[in-house]
């Protein structure tokens, strides 16, 4: 602050901690709390907002509960709630993608920062970038072109001989997520990888060099040396990827089948098509804390500490 | 268990540039050689080779007679200690040290011991279980060398490792590194541009220059007998003299210069080349009388004070530098500023010789 004052002076120096208390205040935490706020607060009609009904409670919050549906989970015959079941798809589906892009990312970032030659970087970084210069909507119509029935994918394994009949690939061959998970992990994968691109270029090659000539295969010198350098960009691409799979409504939308519920198509619904916003907060409020209980979690489990992801 | 290195002819190119020229040395089991060169010369490029992180252009490389083509690093019986040390910052040092044992299979139990010893090896006990940031420049350096000595290589490559020390810790780590390796028994190949390090702690050292190794001998060889100005330049001070040859006779010519004409050793293989004559200062004596030999006239522009001795400068006719050293014994007489004296020589004690050895 001391340094901001003089360096810019008075005057440049409160336009700025007033344009960033702004952003704060008015577009982060406002909205937030009138969301919150609202999430308590029954769906009226609007003689009724005010009125004698308009009293707080937690009725929004205890319609997830509603509606028992059976199904399996792992074979085991489970009764849930179809929200809660959505939920959990939701989290678990989000929680593979991370997984993929993490399986995708970590040689391809290590590729970039270790063996490529400095020429070539630019060059290759640009390749990637390239399809993110699309829109998110459009890729996900390109891969919903990509896996229709009588699309170039089932037209090139038929033509390969990989496989005799088309796929349904929508319908899904493991579970009716395929697709959503297949194109999750494509449009989120390169929040995987610059994460850990950035810092396994911080290590030191010496170091993994040091391994190699104390006798180091590869895959311990990787355990051992690279992946614990790595792990805070790991740590945060699977946050990142982890919460924009768990929040996308257009990937689910545009690519789901029938049968694949995301979580951010439940919220949607009660806003748009019910048009009840206060249980739609209140799903949302749900379903923010659950995420970040589940990334806490995670991140106990894995031994991450929050400072490691901040840097 | 030690092992001799041959590098046979070994040469490595980076595109068009060549980093290392012909490199011929033959290092014996459990010697203490050194490369010596000034910056960029390839010392690390050989220890390179040699661990197997780049394989040579041309030529081979024999670790106990063993050609060593095509062995990636993790299987060659080399440890080699890195310019930066490269230890690994997240892991505590026990486990650093044992990494290697960890490797091959070694149980926990058994690691952990092998590590307390070493660290009791090299003077650091009770340091397993702190990490690397915890450590000064120094204890670092011994872990490092801990790490390498705990796989038991027969050849120890060590690049430059006492560089980021200060005088006092380089001096006591050069006796701990002689020592360990006087009780270890392993071959230590050691890299570095500081000439008195390479020439206390040596058994042999190779001086490099440009890629090329210049000159292959014992410490007091190098010193006393280099083969060429640039071994001459780089492990000490000369008084240069130029000027033209006269004939040779007895493994002594006279070249006559400038400065008047001055008897001095020749080497066979030196003959036919253009030569300069190079004389250290330390065998340079001042005189107020001229020498029957060897002698220049001199008038003393600086007397700096060094401890042992005294570091006398002065310019001969045409304003050519001349230093000489007079011992501090307070017998010897030391000149002082201004003063014209003959600065002497003994022609025993003066080499001709040619420049580097450089391709071109
Ligand atoms: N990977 C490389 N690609 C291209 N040139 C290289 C490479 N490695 C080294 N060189 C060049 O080879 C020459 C020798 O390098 P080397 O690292 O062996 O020097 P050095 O003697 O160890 O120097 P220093 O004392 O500074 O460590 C240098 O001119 C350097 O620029
Ligand atoms: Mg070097």
């Amino acid at each position: 602050m001391q340094d901001l004052l003089r360096r810019y002076g008075t005057g440049l120096t409160s336009v700025f901690c007033l344009l960033v208390a702004f952003w704060i205040l008015v577009l982060i935490v406002l909205p937030n709390f009138a969301m919150f706020e609202q999430s308590f607060r029954p769906y009226l009609p609007v003689v009724e907002v005010g009125g004698p009904k308009d009293v707080y409670s937690f009725a929004n919050y205890s319609k997830i509960l509603d509606n028992g549906f059976e199904s399996t989970i792992f074979g085991i015959p489970v009764t849930l709630p179809i929200h809660v079941l959505t939920f959990l798809d939701t989290v678990f589906f989000s929680a593979l993608v991370t997984f993929f892009t993490l399986v995708f990312a970590y040689p391809l970032a290590y590729y970039l920062a270790k063996i490529a030659s400095p020429r070539s970087i630019p060059t290759l970084l640009l390749l990637l970038f390239i399809p993110m210069w699309v829109s998110e909507a459009l890729r996900a119509f390109a891969w919903y072109v990509i896996l229709t029935f009588n699309g170039p994918l089932n037209a090139a394994l038929k033509g390969l001989g990989i496989i005799e009949e088309s796929i349904r690939w929508q319908n899904g061959i493991f579970t009716s997520y395929d697709a959503i998970v297949i194109v999750l992990t494509y449009c989120y994968v390169l929040f995987m990888l610059f994460p850990i691109y950035t810092a396994i270029t911080s290590l030191d090659t010496n170091q993994i060099e040091a391994a190699e000539d104390l006798g180091s295969p590869w895959w311990r010198t990787h355990w051992r040396v690279v992946i614990p350098h790595a792990k805070p960009g790991i740590a945060s691409g699977c946050v990142m990827v982890f919460m924009l799979s768990a929040g996308s409504l257009l990937v689910p939308t545009v690519v789901g089948s029938t049968k694949a519920n995301w979580f951010p198509q439940t919220i949607y619904t009660w806003f748009n098509d019910a048009l009840d916003w206060n249980t739609g907060a209140a799903y949302s409020m749900i379903f923010l804390l659950a995420c970040i209980v589940f990334v806490i979690l995670m991140m106990r489990l894995f031994r991450v500490k929050l400072s490691d992801i901040a840097k | 268990m030690s092992a001799g290195i041959d590098l046979d002819n070994v040469c490595c190119d980076f595109g068009t540039f060549r980093a290392v020229d012909n490199a011929n040395v033959s290092i014996k089991p459990g010697e203490f050689f050194s490369f010596l060169g000034p910056s960029g010369c390839g010392k690390t490029t050989i220890l390179r080779m040699v661990s197997g992180f780049i394989e040579p252009t041309q030529g081979a490389i024999r670790i106990g007679g063993k050609d060593m083509r095509g062995q990636r690093p993790n299987q060659r019986p080399t440890a080699l200690i890195f310019q930066n040390l490269a230890l690994f910052p997240l892991m505590p040092i026990w486990e650093n040290i044992s990494f290697g044992l960890e490797v091959r299979g070694v149980d926990k139990a058994t690691r952990r011991k092998k590590a307390e010893e070493l660290l009791a090896l090299v003077d650091l006990p009770g340091a397993a279980d702190k990490m690397i940031s915890q450590l000064s420049g120094g204890q670092k350096q011994r872990v490092a060398i801990a790490r390498a000595l705990a796989v038991e290589p027969q050849v120890m490559l060590l690049d430059e490792p006492l560089s980021a020390l200060d005088l006092k810790l380089r001096q006591h780590m050069r006796a701990e590194l002689r020592a360990i390796q006087k009780r270890t028994g392993v071959t230590f190949i050691y890299i570095t541009h500081d000439q008195g390090e390479a020439l206390a702690m040596s058994d042999r050292v190779g001086v490099m220059s440009q890629g090329r190794i210049q000159q292959i001998a014992e410490p007091r060889d190098i010193y006393d007998n280099p083969v060429n100005g640039f071994v001459a330049s780089f492990v000490g001070e000369n008084n240069i003299f130029e000027g033209s040859l006269g004939p040779v006779a007895d493994g002594m010519a006279a070249l006559t210069g400038p400065h008047g004409s001055f008897r001095a050793r020749i080497r066979p293989e030196a003959e036919g080349k253009p030569l300069k004559l190079y004389v250290r200062p330390e065998h340079t004596k001042l005189a107020p009388t001229k020498g029957s030999e060897n002698s220049v006239e001199v008038e003393v522009t600086e007397v700096a004070f060094e401890g042992a001795f005294i570091s006398v400068h002065g310019h001969a006719a045409g304003g050519k530098a001349i230093s000489a050293e007079v011992r501090n014994d307070g017998v010897t007489p030391v000149p002082a500023l201004g003063d014209k004296v003959y600065a002497t020589f003994d022609a025993a004690r003066a080499l001709l010789l040619p420049d580097a050895n450089v391709r071109g």
